[in-house]
């Protein structure tokens, strides 16, 4: 094994995230292995080692192929495009243009990950190993000094200072809630009772996030050391992962990462020789919103139905079987062991005053950039949008970000420059939530998004209080009339009045933060509320009841893009010669508007 | 295989309820992995468990039903879940539940006839920078607009194998 990585010359990191596998990232990595590996190329093999990795970040344009140390990143690539690749790059060092990443803006080819202005702006502290290690191979991990910290920890400090180095970092946890963390593990080593629990909450349940999807991928072991240094910090003796269900990959690599820990002594019976004991199990999820919350969450490990409870008590004092429970989310638990490296103030020079370190954004939406982005806390959402996420795609405009999931809110065009943090998206009516970052373009209308959060949300109150289970149900009514053309005037007095309710009556914070997406669109997007009630018109061309679509001659071109892909055939019209939608074929899909180049196609 | 026949494959629930420790924590885990093997969840599967881990049948069953991840009902052969987490649906998931309703009569929650194709809606698959996305069994597809789906229909249709995700 030594010998062969002296020689080692290329190294390739084939992107297996679920974007890329999707795509077909994994017939491009068996076509790799075939050509390394086949007669004439045995010299190729000896010299040249292939990984599948996690998630690279550009989701976008994946699958990705990085050849090291050259740094040569091919997009979009095929499993036909193997071949070249090895003929070229790896026997003769030639680059394959074609494959290269295109820089719009400035119309040049792009060689490196490094040079790509997505990758330029970004801190990877969460993601510092994914992308680069094989998930599956511990020895990976232990390259890019894995371990290393548990080993300074379990061996050099004492459980009080491992604890005082997390609250000195500021650490805040990554989840949603953003309470620091390492207060959290202080007030459960401070209580008696043994045994004390840690649980890793890879629920994930905001949709459009999938930042902790890619690390529970990409690099597991970063997870279960960060929760074995825990354990270690509080006395701890178990551990439990929950894992959504979506997330089937996720389970395999870390299923695969504890059996590893297992073998080489880093989890099981006296850790590295310390008095150390300490287990991780899996438990996958049942797939309910509410699991995430940390109070159902322990509910479903124990085998009940997720319902959350009161939190007069803290999971840290009473937890997991009335045990004292620290539970952090994935990113948090990444962010772990680099702080216990590098030390608590290397973390702080990181971010903002009230918010240290970083953050995983999943950038997604109406932005031409889709992937994972991570930046320092306070870097601002223009940053974040059109520095790296490249903009608006399609000549369309920018309308608003949505953030922190089904119980945030959304951030109108005006406050583009906001330092994203814990608290000025609080302030701004939003939440940090998880990271997830929706872009939405002047084809989303903002009525018809909260309506469907709280079409999600009624689906996923647990129902045990009536002002979640009642209050939710009469928002999405008004919502759904609203959305159907049959809006009161009174209505958004009425949308203003339940929301608040909920806000202070609810149990959980489900209940107590479902209005936050009906409360920012009114506080920012009110006149799109007046314009479906009092003009009966949705300005964005999404509520069918109330739109009504034509092409404008002056500026079709007559090019028949749209032609094909009217699912009705309400479009007529000659070639070169302006076309025209008949209305009363027209089923108000919006097809035909995404396919027009030239946004000839209006909405009235 | 008929809902008679599922339903008389006690021995194989057994099987795979004793594979667990008898203990409450375990239903879920139970719980998926007879889902894995029948594709839902038979009654007696359910009684058998409540029975094996020593809690009322009632409770098994609350949690059947309120868990997503679960399906009293059989479903078909292929299991078509469209994501429409908040990226898909801006992205226009809802056109495509109107195409698979068209091509195949089916809405969320159903399954065809001939018990080939399902529909359900999920919240989020976790490949949200290729929305909008579906699933088919276990395999995502990204970025599909109606005529992809046709197409993805068709690759099913008429004896796909059963083995088609990765
Ligand atoms: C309705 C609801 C859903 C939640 N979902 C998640 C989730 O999916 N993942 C997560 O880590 N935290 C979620 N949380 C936050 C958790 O309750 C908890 O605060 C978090 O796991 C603590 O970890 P942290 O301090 O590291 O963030 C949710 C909270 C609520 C109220
Ligand atoms: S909105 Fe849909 S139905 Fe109407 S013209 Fe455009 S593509 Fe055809
Ligand atoms: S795609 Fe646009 S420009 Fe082309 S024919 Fe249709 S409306 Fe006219
Ligand atoms: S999954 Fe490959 S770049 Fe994200
Ligand atoms: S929203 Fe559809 S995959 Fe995330």
């Amino acid at each position: 094994m030594t010998t062969m990585n002296k020689s080692l010359i290329h190294l390739l990191l084939v992107c297996c995230g679920t974007g890329c596998v999707a795509n077909g990232a994994r017939e491009v990595y068996q076509a790799l292995k075939d050509n390394l590996t086949s007669d004439d190329k045995a010299v190729l093999a000896a010299t040249t080692s292939a990984r599948a990795t996690g998630c690279h970040g550009l989701c976008a344009q994946g699958p990705f192929v990085r050849i090291l140390p050259e740094d040569i990143t091919y997009c979009r690539v095929k499993a036909a495009d193997i071949p070249e690749i090895v003929e070229k790059t790896l026997k003769q060092g030639e680059v394959v243009k074609r494959l290269l990443f295109r820089d719009r803006q400035k119309k040049t080819l792009v060689q490196g990950q490094n040079d790509i202005p997505f990758y330029q702006r970004q801190t990877r502290v969460a993601l510092r190993n994914v992308g680069l290690i094989d998930p599956s191979s511990l020895q990976d991990y232990l390259e890019r000094g894995g371990y290393r910290t548990l080993e300074k920890s379990l061996l050099d400090m004492r459980p009080e200072q491992v604890i005082e180095e997390i609250i000195k970092s500021g650490l805040r946890g990554r989840g949603g809630g953003g309470f620091p963390t390492g207060l959290k593990w202080k007030a459960c080593a401070a209580t008696p009772a043994q045994p004390r629990y840690i649980i890793c909450n890879g629920d994930e349940g905001d949709p459009g996030a999938f930042m902790d999807e890619s690390i529970m991928e990409g690099d597991p072991h970063s997870v279960l050391e960060g929760m074995i240094i825990a354990a270690y910090a509080v006395g701890a003796s178990n551990g439990f992962i929950y894992v959504r269900d979506e997330y089937a990959q996720s389970v395999a690599s870390l299923r695969k990462a504890i059996e590893e820990a297992e073998n080489h002594g880093f989890l099981g019976e006296n850790i590295l020789g310390s008095a150390l004991s300490f287990n991780i199990e899996i438990v996958r999820g049942g797939g309910a919103f509410v699991c995430g919350e940390e109070t159902a969450l322990i509910a479903s490990i124990e085998g009940n139905v997720g319902e959350p409870r009161d939190k007069y008590v803290f999971p840290s004092e009473k937890g997991l079987w009335g045990q004292p429970t620290i539970i952090n989310n994935v990113e948090t638990w990444a962010n772990i062991p680099v702080i216990m490296e590098r030390g608590a103030s290397w973390f702080t020079s990181l971010g903002t005053e009230g918010s240290k370190g970083t953050k995983v954004f999943s950038l997604v939406g109406k932005v031409a950039n889709t992937g994972l982005v991570e930046v320092p806390m306070g870097t601002t959402l223009r940053e974040i949008i059109f520095d790296i996420g490249g903009g608006v795609p399609k000549g369309r405009s920018f309308k608003a970000v949505q953030t922190g999931g089904p119980s945030g809110g959304c951030i109108p065009s005006e406050l583009l420059d906001l330092k994203v943090d814990f608290d000025s998206l609080s302030q701004a009516g939003s939440m940090m939530g998880s990271g997830g970052l929706i872009v939405m373009d002047d084809r989303t209308c903002m009525v018809e998004v909260v309506r469907y959060y709280l079409s999600f949300l009624a689906g996923e109150s647990c129902g045990k209080c009536v002002p979640c289970r009642e209050g939710i149900k009469c928002l999405l009514e008004i919502l759904t009339r609203i959305c159907h053309g049959q809006g009161e005037i009174g209505d958004i007095a009425l949308l203003e009045d339940i929301a608040e309710t909920m806000q202070q009556a609810s149990l959980c914070a489900l209940g107590r933060t479902a209005s936050n997406p009906v409360l920012s669109t009114l506080r920012y997007f009110r006149e799109e509320y007046l314009e479906h009630i009092e003009g009966q018109r949705c300005p964005a061309g999404i509520c069918r009841e109330l739109s009504e679509f034509w092409i404008d001659p002056v500026i079709c071109t007559g090019c028949g893009l749209c032609l094909p892909r009217c699912p009705v055939e309400g479009i007529k019209g000659e070639k070169k010669q302006a076309h025209w939608i008949e209305s009363d074929k027209c089923i108000r899909c919006g097809e035909c508007i995404d396919s027009c180049s030239f946004q000839a196609i209006k909405v009235k | 295989m008929s809902e008679q026949e599922y339903e008389e494959n006690i021995e194989g629930f057994r099987k795979i309820i004793s594979g667990f420790p008898g203990e409450k924590r375990y239903i879920i885990a139970i719980m998926h992995e007879l889902s894995r093997c029948y594709r839902y969840l038979p009654r007696s599967a359910l009684e058998l468990t409540a029975e094996y881990v020593g809690v009322p049948f009632s409770q098994v069953y609350s949690m059947a039903t309120f868990y997503r991840a679960f399906s009293l009902q059989p479903r078909g052969r292929f299991n078509i879940k469209v994501c429409d987490g908040t990226t898909c649906h801006i992205k226009g998931s809802n056109i495509l539940l109107d195409e698979i309703h068209k091509n195949l009569g089916i809405g969320p929650g159903e399954t065809t006839a001939d018990r080939e194709f399902s529909l359900e809606t999920v919240n989020c698959i976790g490949a949200c920078a290729i929305a909008p996305a579906l699933l088919v069994n276990e395999r995502v597809y990204p970025r599909v607009n109606a005529a992809a789906l046709k197409e993805i229909i068709k690759e099913y249709r008429g004896g796909g194998d059963n083995d088609h995700h990765e």
